[in-house]
């Protein structure tokens, strides 16, 4: 009965998702204040159904419903109840219906705190919203149903994948998904503005917020994601280029070009064309996201042709959306009024730059992922584009970017001063020098590239935060000035300086983990030692437990440093009955911001065992950055002058006084 | 994200096996040599995994190849020759960074090209930019002679 009603919802939801996408839209068209506050409601909702839809296949998955094909297929009754939960979207059919849930959610966001938007743009938004819902409501009806029954239920269901059950994975598609969706709704708002055929600064001041919203959610997604592969693979990698993992970071990167162009519109009035284009090439590389990851493409050109109904489906939606955004763009973009000159050295100039470079690096990506698909489906030849072929190419497109990015925030609008923001620059530059010096020495004969690369990390570190001590004064007046000026500073500009700090922490953990992580690799038996820098690892024995749906093998270690003892370490090997597989869980143990690592291989049969050692300096920092980047969205979202839009009604006139 | 690869991998009942990827038996007595095998191993790949190298595979095949590289490095083999001979035996699918050719210029020239595009349409946007402001500015500073007499056609229509 439960996931009969999930179904039915799910049902009903497409016909509110019909009725959204349609009424609204002719009441766009014949200006009819009644047809378009439909929109509102009917989202609120769609919302609501898709709710009652997901609640029930929840509720399937607590309480071990294995009548239901998908439970029965990713669930075990001994599972603990978090991973039951987590289980719900740790498949395809779930994971779908929870793509929708979000959809649905922003939507009804924007029902309920858009009421400063123009009526017309409100509507048009929400119904192309709803024509996205309708897309993939359908595709989750006709191919991917998560509420089919089994005619004789199962006494047991076959379990998750073991190594999907970890916190980490408990949330990461979450908020991966809260990224990816969350494009949608600047999307929506480009197509609305094309179809009404206007757009202006306010604009662009309403779309700011969903996009920093959404790529808020992608920087963490991306960022859980990677520590959860650092941890759980087994080798310490936390970037592997994975097509899979570029579709997720290719979003990530338009979305960041898209936050600096929109900027650029809200402020000064131009680059309006490029921004919508921005908008709806940001969304489209999520649907194409979720083209690779859903269709199986990624598996093999093959075995996408021999089982093509899902695929071929999410690639109909895909040359929908793509190809009918792109043509009514092309349509209507001629008509848009450019406005808001600018000199080439600006603020505004600068953030052309980082758009080049930003939409470079993300086709650079694209085309690496997408080249070995379609050279094998054009020719039958088979190449493989792996991390080698990204290192070469992204970080030459990366590196001038980081070094521009410290005097985009210090250039005037209109017309800047390169030369006195390099004079501001210096301090940073020179911190810079400092660095690359005192490495070189400890370093000696290391590869030249280290000491540079940790320069240009704390170059643009130091460069982020030139701009507030400028502005408080701090060195020059009294502390506690400073710091009155400090709280009075937009909480915007706070928001610039963490986001670009962040991305220098995230840039120093790459290159300290790259370059300075050491490997042990040994067999030993109990009694025996492993030692790694000043550290030293004595194997005590192994153990065998028994967990919740599992059974474990793990291994003692005492850690010592200097011969004192700092800590034990845990590595394990634990295997499910229930799938009859086992996964490795490595023991980390954090030092400041660096981690020993370590994970076992098989057991010989003389009794001793295989371990992986790593030590791993800076690592912790790659994550870290990306919090603090978040953080920065966070205040910045948060600022008085973006509340208008944002999903927090602000009726005061302070909020529509004039920026700056 | 690999949570998804490996989901897609769960789907294709490719099971991960838990083992190791170099085990200490393969590591060569050479540090020079097995540094070289490192490093050569990273830029090939485990033909039945999904984008691992051999390096990080687990996969028996993987093992196969780690030994294989190591074999023929040791036989004295410099490390051209060997990428030579398994891509001989296995086709340019074994190497994760492609090499240059007519089938994958676009591949390595495309980002290039992008960025070489983009820029050439900021420098247009720019020069337009610019021809625009000049000629608004010399449209209000100087009237054609045409013009000056239409104005003063206007003026005095105004006056009377």
């Amino acid at each position: 009965m439960i996931a009969e009603s999930g179904h039915y919802g799910l049902v009903l939801a497409l016909a509110l998702a019909l009725v959204q996408a349609s009424v609204p839209m002719v009441g766009a068209r014949k200006n009819d204040p009644v047809l378009m506050a439909v929109a509102g409601p009917t989202a609120i909702a769609q919302f609501c159904f898709i709710a009652i839809a997901f609640a029930a296949l929840t509720m399937c998955y607590v309480r071990s419903d294995f009548s239901v094909v998908n439970v029965f297929e990713n669930s075990h009754s001994a599972k603990p109840l978090v991973y039951k939960l987590s289980g719900v979207w740790g498949n395809h059919e779930g994971s779908m219906l929870l793509w929708v849930l979000i959809l649905s959610v922003f939507g009804a966001l924007v029902a309920l705190f858009g009421g400063n938007l123009p009526a017309r743009l409100k509507a048009n938004v929400l119904a192309v919203q709803s024509w996205i819902a309708v897309a993939f409501i359908l595709f989750i009806l006709t191919t991917s149903n998560p509420f089919l029954r089994i005619p004789e239920a199962p006494l047991e269901g076959r379990d998750l994948n073991p190594i999907l059950q970890d916190p980490g994975l408990a949330i990461h598609p979450p908020l991966l998904y809260l990224g990816y969706v969350g494009l949608s709704i600047s999307f929506s708002f480009a197509i609305a503005a094309l179809i009404d055929g206007r757009i202006d600064a306010a604009w662009a001041r309403w779309v700011r917020p969903w996009t920093l919203l959404a790529w808020m959610f992608l920087t963490l997604g991306i960022a859980m994601g990677s520590y959860w592969a650092y941890y759980t693979l087994g080798w310490g990698g936390w970037w592997f280029w994975d097509p899979v993992e570029n579709a997720s970071f290719m979003p990530w990167l338009a979305a960041t070009a898209l936050l600096h162009s929109a900027l650029v519109m809200e402020k000064r009035d131009a680059l309006k064309v490029w921004t919508i284009l921005l908008a709806i090439l940001a969304f489209s590389l999520s649907l194409i996201g979720t083209f690779l990851v859903r269709s199986g493409v990624l598996t093999s050109v093959h075995a996408f042709a021999t089982d093509p109904t899902r695929g071929v489906f999410i690639l109909a939606i895909l040359l929908l959306f793509i190809g009918g955004s792109l043509a009514l763009f092309a349509l209507r973009a001629p008509l848009l009024k450019q406005g808001g000159l600018f000199a080439p050295i600006s603020r505004e100039g600068a953030l052309v730059l980082n758009n080049l470079f930003l939409v470079s690096a993300c086709a650079t990506v694209f085309i690496g992922t997408l080249y070995p698909l379609a050279l094998e489906a054009l020719t039958g030849e088979k190449i493989s584009v792996g991390a080698p072929f990204f290192n070469a190419t992204f970080a030459p497109l990366f590196v001038p970017l980081l070094i521009a990015m410290p005097f985009g925030p210090l250039l005037a609008w209109k017309r800047g001063d390169l030369l006195g923001v390099a004079q501001r620059l210096v301090g940073a530059a020179g911190i810079a020098a400092i660095a690359v010096a005192v490495i070189f020495a400890m370093e000696g004969g290391g590869p030249l590239l280290v000491p540079f690369a940790i320069g240009l990390a704390l170059y643009v570190m130091a460069g982020a935060l030139t701009e507030i001590v400028e502005r408080t004064g701090l060195l020059k007046v009294p502390l506690a000035t400073a710091f009155a000026r400090a709280r009075g500073l937009p909480r915007s500009a706070w928001g610039a300086t963490f986001a670009h700090f962040g991305l220098g922490i995230t840039l120093l953990g790459v290159i300290g983990e790259t370059q300075w992580s050491l490997e042990r690799i040994a067999e030993l038996k109990p009694g025996q030692s492993i030692a790694i820098r000043r550290y030293d690892l004595h194997f005590d024995g192994v153990t065998a437990r028994q967990g919740p749906n599992y059974r474990e093998l793990a291994a003692h270690f005492t850690v010592r440093r200097h011969g004192d003892v700092v800590g034990v370490m845990e590595p394990a090997k634990r295997s499910f009955p229930s799938r009859g597989t086992a996964v490795t869980e490595t023991a980390l143990m954090t030092r400041g911001v660096s981690q020993l690592y370590l994970s076992l291989g098989d057991p010989n049969p003389d009794g001793s065992l295989a371990v992986r050692l790593y030590y791993k300096p800076l690592v912790l920092l790659i994550w870290f950055g990306a919090v603090v980047m978040v953080i920065g969205g966070a205040l910045s979202l948060s600022d008085r002058r973006l509340r208008v839009g944002a999903p927090k009604p602000a009726r005061s006139k302070a909020a529509l006084s004039p920026a700056e | 994200m690999r949570w998804l690869c490996l989901i897609v991998a769960v789907l294709t009942l490719v099971a991960l096996p838990p083992a190791l990827a170099v085990e200490p038996d393969e590591i060569l007595s050479d540090p020079a040599l097995e540094a070289r095998a490192r490093a050569l191993s990273k830029d090939l790949r485990c033909m039945v995994c999904q984008n691992q190298s051999i390096d990080d595979s687990q996969a028996p095949l993987a093992r196969d190849l780690r030994i294989l590289v190591r074999e023929r490095l040791q036989a004295g083999e410099s490390d051209q020759q060997v990428i030579n001979f398994l891509v001989a035996r296995y086709g340019e699918f074994v190497l994760l960074r492609p090499r240059f050719s007519w089938h994958t210029a676009l591949l390595w020239l495309g980002p290039a090209a992008v960025l070489l595009i983009g820029a050439c349409g900021v420098l247009l946007l720019v020069r337009r930019g610019r021809a625009d402001s000049d000629r608004a500015t010399a449209a209000r500073e100087k009237l054609t002679s045409a013009e000056a007499a239409r104005l003063s056609e206007i003026l005095r229509q105004g006056e009377q």
